[in-house]
């Protein structure tokens, strides 16, 4: 079948694999590394917050980018264009803008409504998490959508005339044809945008939320070193991208597509 | 179309006929493409219908299902009537959203290009309409499908994507689907039309089968030695009319009309 199968013992990727040890090797050896158990259950933690980051903020944002592509895709005009704006305005702006936009811009502004400063809401506004989500969830959403137009767009309309022609409501078209065989179209690109917005997890540091790049900041201040930590913070980020890429090649081998 | 025999005995209670289209039209903008077409279809009745290219066959057939909406005319199914309101500019527009739903599910198209849901697997494209339209439980329609799949030639491929099927395979597994909601009438819109030579012949015979078995059809269609043979009525269409209609013997060996003369010798 794919790539994902081929033999490791390819001559090729045994010299990776040694070269892979070797640097291990050497790092573990002539590096400093008596921090790291002092700091491990922290690192835990801040991986732990990195995940739900990721997992919320892309599936609310993909939940938010199915009717914003749908519009694009199929809406009338007043759907249409400003679901369109929203795409173009969130993907032609830096995250990090987005980010402190929400944080410092809107979070201050609450702080000067007293009808927000008594409400239930209020000890989630006043930290920093709730920004962080909600900046990350538009981005990806942004991203998207733009995604899922075209996924939308890309469906052949013979198979959507054979769901009407069988009886099919348009909601039950929506939800047994149009939308799984969309997500289906999609779910490369959508592998490949998760990876992204892993990596775009760590902005969230600017705003004082906890994740695994800020403890490692936090490692970077304690003990002077520059590289250890950083090299430790990259292989975390390599083996939660490696889990994603596995698991979307999972989820796109469920249903196979000719000449993949 | 009723054949001689049905008319023995006129005083008796007739069943509605399957399909009746009165006064038929259908334009796209300025282009009338159907210029008034009545066509009745007695249970058991194949009608096939043939033409040459632009003729209007097509539509005709998927205005039968409302794939295309008519101009002005009148549908009935089994004696009802498909409710439609004048939608002003666009024509006529169905009134009645759960009455078409449920009359399309006693209508089951086969069309040129397939169109199998993708993202399922032949199993799944069988069992789709009668567990989530129709509301059959799902080992039920399952049982079903098997026995469809069988007859079809094709109970190996049960867990096959469609992707992974020859054209011929493809539309066999389109038959299934439509077999599978038990429909009245079946239409078969261009069946073997994008299919390679040697696939027809898979196909047609699986046609034949059914029209052997007595299921009332109405088929589009370019395979004119086909059509004599399975069809119990031949429609010609010309241009958006009915130039010509009768038993296949007739249309096919006396052509009354100077277009069908012409069209049956480019075609044979």
């Amino acid at each position: 079948m794919g790539p994902e199968t081929r033999s490791w013992r390819e001559p090729h990727r045994l010299v990776l694999i040694a070269i892979g040890i070797g640097i291990v090797v050497l790092a573990a050896t002539t590096m400093r590394w008596d921090w790291l158990p002092r700091y491990s259950g922290r690192l835990i933690d801040g991986v732990g917050t990195t995940l739900w980051l990721l997992a919320l903020t892309s599936v609310l944002g993909f939940l938010l980018a199915v009717p914003l592509g749908l519009a694009q895709a199929a809406g009338p005009w007043w759907l249409a264009a400003p679901a369109r704006a929203f795409c173009t305005v969130i993907r032609g702006t830096p995250l990090l803008l987005q980010l402190w936009l929400l944080y410092y811009g809107l979070g201050s502004l609450f702080a000067y409504w007293p009808e927000i400063r008594q409400s239930w809401a209020w000890p989630y506004l006043r930290q920093a998490w709730p920004y962080g989500v909600l900046a990350l969830t538009m981005s990806f959403a942004g991203y998207e959508g733009e995604v899922m137009r075209g996924a939308f767009a890309g469906v052949p309309r013979g198979e959507l005339e054979a769901a009407r022609a069988y009886g099919m409501s348009p909601w039950t078209a929506f939800r047994r044809v149009w939308l799984p065989r969309a997500i289906h179209r999609a779910l490369p690109t959508l592998a490949g945008e998760t990876v992204l917005q892993l990596k775009a997890t760590p902005l969230v540091a600017t705003i004082t939320v906890v994740d695994v790049y800020a403890i490692i900041s936090r490692v970077r201040q304690d003990t002077y070193l520059t590289y250890e930590p950083l090299l430790l913070l990259a292989l975390i980020y390599m083996i939660l991208t490696g889990i994603l890429v596995v698991a979307f090649r999972w989820l796109e081998a469920k249903v196979p597509v000719k000449g993949a | 179309m009723s054949s001689p025999q049905d008319g023995a005995d006129p005083g008796a209670r007739q069943s509605p006929p399957a399909v009746e289209v009165t006064d038929l039209h259908k334009a796209f903008g300025d282009l009338e493409v159907l210029k008034g077409i009545s066509l009745k279809a007695e249970t058991g009745d194949v009608v096939a219908i043939i033409g040459g290219s632009g003729s209007g066959k097509s539509t005709m057939l998927r205005c039968i299902n409302m794939l295309e909406l008519p101009t002005r005319g009148e549908i009935s199914i089994k004696g009802e009537t498909i409710e439609m309101k004048d939608g002003g500019r666009h024509g006529l527009q169905p009134s009645n959203a759960r009455q078409l739903r449920r009359i399309r599910t006693r209508l089951a198209m086969v069309f040129q290009s397939f169109n199998l849901w993708q993202h399922m697997t032949v199993m799944g494209n069988i069992i789709e309409a009668p567990v989530h339209v129709m509301g059959v439980p799902r080992d039920e329609a399952i049982a079903r499908a098997e026995k469809l799949l069988d007859r079809v030639g094709l109970y190996d491929k049960r867990d096959a994507y469609p992707a992974f099927l020859s054209g011929g395979q493809q539309q066999r597994a389109a038959i299934a689907r439509a077999l599978a909601v038990d429909p009245d009438v079946m239409l078969f819109d261009e069946p073997t039309s994008a299919l390679d030579p040697e696939l027809v012949g898979e196909v047609l015979a699986v046609i034949a089968d059914l029209a052997r078995e007595g299921r009332t059809m109405l088929l589009v269609t370019h395979e004119m030695k086909f059509a004599r043979e399975v069809a119990s009525h031949v429609v010609y269409l010309a241009d958006g009319v009915i130039e010509e209609q009768g038993p296949p013997e007739v249309v096919y060996s006396a052509p009354k009309s100077e277009r069908l003369q012409k069209f049956l010798a480019t075609v044979q």
